[in-house]
């Protein structure tokens, strides 16, 4: 056990380059749009997925700003009606599941198997399948915009406002194939990175050695897979009161639309925490690296993560306070959510206690981190506020609660996604992010997010419904309102400055090294950006924080002497299944009204999809041997 | 079973150079294997969920036909007892590939093949007389959840038969040596859609019987 690796001991006859599959001789190329395509480096992987979710949150963001320049005067008309049903909603979907989420796995991908030392995750090819079924489905959604518009029931989707009653357009059937295509993605990538953390750790990397951002992808990949099945079942179902006249949602015939809300939440609760626990993992890792110190309390930020994960599930109905579920139902929620705020708390004091006493770099990644804490603080104690049932009467369905979880999920998300961002930059391209518009950005970020959300408490307090499309000019809410919708433009400019940062670093920026930041764990003791096998050798861990440990007692990183490497092929079946999915998918939403054309494409689409899975499971090993002593083998 | 040795067995053995991810495990379990009952904790939720759906609405049909009125206990009974047999069968076919016994296997996972598919033709057997009788997914509550839930259990059978019955067609032209761990783990999904029919026969069938005297 102890010494088997990746790397092949005797070096036996070479594996056939290229051998023929069902579609011709694997891909080989080793540059250009096809060897992106086709491959299935988990680096390259990561790299795609942060590039889309950084797109998307660019589009979310505009759709956010159009909703923001619609509420910046009362009685506004610039965007009104169904079509702003239709902006929240797109706002609401993307940022969730095409921004943050991707923006997570691609620090999965990228991160995660360099920090327990293998050479990929463990199935490849099915990452790889994740990737462009994520694509798929974001596809889908926002070809609603082109095709008879978009999404329109908010990100929840309660019946009866998507019942096929009240909701006649395919604007909620492509929100239901949608969201059920980035499940499927959803659920592979985590299959993957459970097998991967289980399975793939380098020798001596016992469960209590992982970096704390190991264990908070961990967590969240097994919330991924215990909390969307429910959202997936709750779609099917929908779909079959849309498309074939079923009776789940439907009152008329006894169906109870609070189900939804139920089902809903069951994943929506859950689904918070997925987009929360691996920003908490990033802001783990920052800390200690910049506050020069371990990490304060490893078990118990760890526990507190496995805690807030199980807790995670025995909350939900603390989203429904006001839908008349009874006292004691809403009691019993009540006091678990009470309860989910003491784990939460205990990492909040684990991270001043990490940065208490260091020596302290304010660096652009910490400076986020440190945003993070503060204001994910301040979107968890409005949390708390919620958990108050009574109070929760008046805050319902009012800004007061788009305030809390836009500080929650950009105050702390975000905030812990561009930390990791700055962080991992130079890892990922070679070169540090310039520090001078780094700090612009930040602060520009950090008063543009304030100045945005904080104020909402305020307008909502004062009783100003979300999800309405303008406001009478003497309710008192004018001048928050044009505050916010000013704001609102800071916040976005922050995001240039970033994306600018970042390319202007890209060409310019200093050149990283292995360990631009004295780090401690085992990605840094590496190349940047890392050759493509990753390790030459792979490590032996001894300590938590190993790389740290081995630095500050002297030990040698790896020794230089190094074995082939087998490298698997690169595969086009990925691509074509999730191209079959598109297909199938896309027919099925018309399938209300055009039975048999919808049928005969999505046939056509599933048979396109057996097809690659046959071409999967039979295309040989193929792949290559890579030698660490003569190949730099860093394509990135 | 063969988990506790497989770290020793990783090790030497031709078997772990001719495979294809190469494969280093830190637990010395499969990959494939960690994956599939990763996959199982998942599927759990997916028919708990359809499964409460059903008992929420159980009785909550405003229109017949009820469930006591067509719900056959005798046909489905017969057709359970298959679907369970096959699970026997499927644990046949799996000894029979870690002991290299090919005919055994091939004649083990046909038969397997052969049960799912009887359980499929009662089931659409059932299905039909169902509609017959007046019973549509938009007809009532019953309707709506009956056919979805056993809809999609159905569909689970269905891609198990064609897994399985993809690895004895491939058996005659591939080699199965190294390849017990990959029918395992189908083994695994196929007993474990076996394990949720039980659940649902007694959600749906049996008890809506209960305290009722004699089957209808």
């Amino acid at each position: 056990m102890a010494t088997h690796t990746d790397v092949v001991t005797k070096p036996g006859p070479l594996p056939e380059l290229a051998e023929p599959g069902m579609l011709g001789p694997r891909p080989i190329a080793k540059s250009g749009i096809w060897s992106w395509l086709t491959t299935i480096d988990h680096k390259r992987i990561g790299i795609m997925y942060g590039i889309a979710a950084l797109f998307f949150i660019v589009v979310g963001g505009i759709e956010a700003l159009l909703i923001r320049i619609q509420l910046s005067v009362p009685n506004n008309d610039f965007l009104v009606g169904d079509l702003y049903n239709q902006m929240f909603t797109m706002h609401g979907t993307t940022m969730i599941f095409l921004g943050v989420m991707p923006l997570t796995a691609a620090f999965f991908n990228y991160v995660v198997p360099l920090q327990i030392g293998a050479r990929d995750v463990a199935f490849p090819r099915l990452n790889t399948f994740s990737l462009w079924v994520f694509v798929a489905g974001a596809l889908i959604l926002n070809l609603s915009w082109f095709l008879g518009g978009a999404p329109n029931g908010a990100w929840v989707g309660y019946p009866p406002i998507t019942s096929p009653q009240y909701n006649v357009g395919y604007n909620s059937d492509f929100w239901i194939m949608g969201l059920l295509v980035l499940g499927v993605a959803s659920v592979a990538a985590s299959l993957n990175f459970f097998t991967t953390i289980i399975n793939m750790r380098a020798p001596g990397m016992t469960l209590m050695r992982m970096p704390v951002f190991v264990w908070m992808t961990l967590i969240t990949n097994i919330l991924i897979l215990l909390a969307f099945p429910p959202i997936t079942v709750a779609l099917v179902q929908l779909l079959m009161d849309r498309s074939f006249g079923a009776n789940f949602f439907n009152y008329a015939n006894g169906g109870m639309p609070i189900m939804w809300q139920h089902w809903f939440w069951v994943f929506g609760h859950p689904e918070v925490y997925i987009l929360i626990l691996p920003p908490m993992g990033i802001v783990s890792e920052i800390l200690p690296t910049f506050s020069r110190k371990p990490l304060f309390g490893y078990p118990l930020i760890v526990f507190s993560g496995a805690f807030i994960g199980f807790m995670g599930f025995a909350v939900w109905s603390h989203h429904m306070f006001t839908s008349g579920m009874g006292v004691v139902a809403v009691l019993a929620f009540s006091i678990t959510t009470s309860i989910i705020a003491v784990p939460t708390g205990v990492k909040i004091f684990n991270w001043l206690g990490t940065m208490w006493g260091g020596n302290l770099r304010m660096e652009t990644p910490m400076l986020y981190a440190v945003s993070f804490i503060a204001m994910f603080t301040i979107g968890g104690f409005s949390g708390i506020m919620h958990s108050a049932a009574a109070a929760d009467y008046q805050q319902h369905d009012t800004y007061f609660v788009v305030a809390h979880f836009h500080y929650v999920l950009v105050g702390g998300a975000i905030s812990g996604l561009l930390a990791g961002l700055s962080y991992w930059y130079p890892k990922i391209t070679g070169r540090i992010l310039n520090e001078k518009i780094g700090l612009a950005a930040f602060w520009t970020f950090f008063v543009g997010f304030n100045a945005t959300f904080f104020p909402m408490h305020i307008i909502g307090l004062s009783g100003m419904p979300r999800r309405i499309y303008t406001y009478d000019a003497a309710m008192g809410f004018n001048f928050w309102n044009a505050f916010v919708s000013v704001s609102a433009f800071v916040l976005a400019l922050s995001f240039l400055m970033f994306f600018y940062n970042m390319y202007y670093s890209y060409k310019h920026g200093a050149v990283a090294g292995n360990d631009p930041w004295d780090a401690r764990t085992l990605e840094w003791s590496i190349p940047s950006p890392p050759p493509v096998y990753n390790f030459a050798l792979t490590p032996e861990v001894t300590h938590l924080d190993d790389f740290w440990h081995k630095k500050q007692t002297g030990q040698p990183i790896s020794s230089a002497k190094s074995e082939l490497v087998h490298m698997p092929g690169s595969s086009y079946y990925p691509l074509v299944i999730s191209v079959g999915f598109f297909v199938m998918s896309m027919a099925l939403i018309y399938i209300r009204n055009h039975t048999l054309l919808s049928t005969v494409i999505a046939v056509g689409g599933f048979l396109t999809m057996l097809f690659a899975i046959y071409g999967w499971s039979l295309e040989g090993p193929g792949g290559e041997m890579l030698d660490p002593n003569k190949e730099s083998g860093a394509y990135n | 079973m063969s988990t506790a040795i497989a770290v020793d067995q990783h090790h030497g053995g031709g078997h772990h150079d001719e495979h294809h991810h190469h494969e280093h495990s830190y637990t010395g379990i499969p990959n494939k294997k960690v994956l599939m009952w990763a996959f199982l904790a998942s599927d759990c939720m997916f028919f708990g969920t359809l499964i409460t759906t059903y008992i929420v609405y159980h009785g909550k049909s405003l229109v017949g036909p009820y469930p006591v009125e067509i719900l056959d206990i005798p046909i489905t009974t017969i057709s359970s007892f298959v679907l369970l047999m096959s699970s026997l069968l499927m644990a046949l076919s799996v000894a029979a590939v870690n002991r290299q016994d090919l005919f055994k296997f091939r004649l083990w996972i046909f038969l397997t093949c052969v049960f799912g598919l009887i359980f499929l033709s009662f089931q659409s057997f059932e299905f039909t007389e169902f509609y017959l009788k007046g019973l549509k997914i938009q007809t009532n509550l019953f309707g709506t959840t009956f056919y979805t839930m056993t809809g999609t259990h159905g569909l689970h059978v269905a891609l198990g038969v064609l897994w399985l019955i993809s690895w004895f067609v491939y058996s005659f032209f591939g080699s199965m040596k190294d390849k017990a761990t990959d029918i395992e783990v189908a083994g695994l999904y196929w007993h474990f859609v076996d394990i949720v029919w039980i659940v649902i026969f007694t959600v749906i069938y049996l008890v809506e019987f209960v305290g009722i005297g004699g089957f209808a």
